[in-house]
């Protein structure tokens, strides 16, 4: 069975209330053509594990600006005063989380762990609640995994089996992202045939994809 | 000196603490522009927590390739000899220990090394972003920022904001003078001479130790 769907079809598994990751780093190697599609099909409720919240017209942040997010899990907001306004107001849940610890919840979720030990955010606000742990006289912070019902996410070529090259640092959150949800979505920049990506230019694996949206479709 | 002009005094003495073939993490603003006054014979690897080492300068408007920005989403370049890799394996190197310096503003510091630069409660929340990672994990922390705001002091007994990461820093860069964080307290290694000792003291809530080899800054 083909990998490749339409746009349409992509945004059409996904429901109000899911729990979604998209990669990207301030909107670079993040799915637009998809975002656009969720923007327009105007899903409500979602929850949205990103690094950030995008720009107010670029990445997740024109889900966030069409109020399409109940609650957000990132490292970083400052670049989308949507975010920061909609929080204040109490229309949406923002976590913060330390970025190499969300990279590492989603790596734990996608890579079958129960979760990973850190230094990071020992006293600060992010040790609040959450299990220390002394291993030979050191002390760690527990970290849980993270998982999604969808990752939407990004890849510069990607071959009709689902393994994604990446160019530039589009890389970032989508490879950890990939293995960590039920369903994961690739928008493709560009869709190549079986054999044409060198297995050793793979990055993700296409055993962590379900589906492939050719880009060419999204910006048509 | 104006404010840009203060910004790269302090970036120029930062500067001075790179080491050859060093791998640097630069914050943003003020930090970035320790990348300008490399000194001369030194190779320094600057680590881009989004997912690279080897990060270049700004590329000229034509030369723009949208899939390479920096951690703030600008556009940069790679150098030669450069790699990309993904977010887990960018925090690997951050928090393993492999990155030997990294240089990062603040908004309060304090005698024990206690740093707070991500949140001001019911003012400014843009999150902390990899700065937690890169204070608990870098080998060296660097707090290059402007010795005041709005004339009242950012270097205190106890940071009052909530924390960015407790105990991780190592030396203060400001346009008054260079300080070490000890086990003592707070050791004022270098003095801007525009300044007077008391200047600088009057300019600090924590009280500083004046090293008995006090050097000019330059």
């Amino acid at each position: 069975m083909s990998k490749l769907i339409s746009i349409q079809q992509a945004v059409d598994m996904i429901p109000n209330g899911a729990v979604v990751m998209f990669g990207g780093f301030m909107a670079n190697g993040s799915a637009e053509g998809v975002i656009d599609a969720l923007v327009a099909k105007d899903v409500k409720n979602l929850t949205i594990i990103c690094n950030d919240s995008g720009l107010i017209d670029k990445g997740v942040g024109k889900l966030i600006v069409n109020k399409q997010c109940a609650k957000l899990i990132a490292t970083h907001i400052g670049l989308n005063k949507e975010t920061g306004r909609q929080m204040t107001a109490g229309e949406l849940i923002v976590d913060l989380v330390p970025q190499g610890t969300l990279a590492e919840q989603i790596r734990c979720g996608g890579y079958g762990l129960g979760g990973v030990l850190t230094r990071t955010g020992l006293g600060t606000l992010v040790e609040e609640g959450k299990q220390k742990v002394d291993v030979d006289g050191i002390t760690y912070l527990l970290e849980k995994p993270l998982r999604a019902d969808f990752a939407v996410i990004f890849g510069s070529v990607v071959d009709k089996n689902g393994n994604i090259a990446y160019h530039g640092s589009t890389n970032n959150f989508n490879n950890v992202m990939a293995a960590a949800a039920d369903i994961t979505i690739v928008e493709a920049q560009q869709v190549v045939e079986i054999g044409q990506l060198h297995p050793n230019h793979v990055t993700t694996p296409g055993v962590f994809v379900n589906y492939i949206v050719d880009r060419g479709e999204c910006s048509g | 000196m104006d404010k840009s002009e203060v910004q790269d005094f302090i970036a120029k003495r930062v500067a001075k603490e790179l080491t050859d073939n060093s791998v640097v993490n630069l914050g943003i603003g003020l930090p970035t522009r320790v990348a300008n006054f490399i000194p001369s014979g030194i190779t320094v690897h600057f680590q881009s927590e989004n997912g690279f080492v080897g990060l270049g300068p700004a590329p000229a408007p034509e030369d723009v390739d949208p899939n390479i920005v920096n951690a703030g989403g600008q556009p940069v370049t790679i150098l030669p000899g450069g790699c990309f890799f993904d977010s887990a394996t960018s925090f690997g190197i951050i928090r393993g220990g492999h990155v030997d310096l990294t240089v990062l503003g603040a908004l309060q510091v304090d005698e024990e090394g206690n740093i707070a630069n991500y949140l001001i409660p019911g003012k400014l929340v843009p999150g902390m972003g990899g700065a937690m990672d890169l204070l608990s994990g870098a080998k060296k922390v660097i707090v290059a920022m402007e010795h005041t705001v709005k004339g009242a002091p950012k270097i205190l007994k106890r940071c009052n904001l909530p924390l960015t990461a407790a105990g991780a820093v190592d030396l203060i860069i400001t346009e008054m003078g260079v300080i070490e964080v000890t086990t003592d307290g707070l050791r004022l290694k270098e003095i801007n001479p525009q300044y007077t000792m008391q200047q600088v003291q009057e300019a600090t809530e924590a009280v500083l130790i004046v090293d008995e080899g006090l050097g000019v800054m330059c």
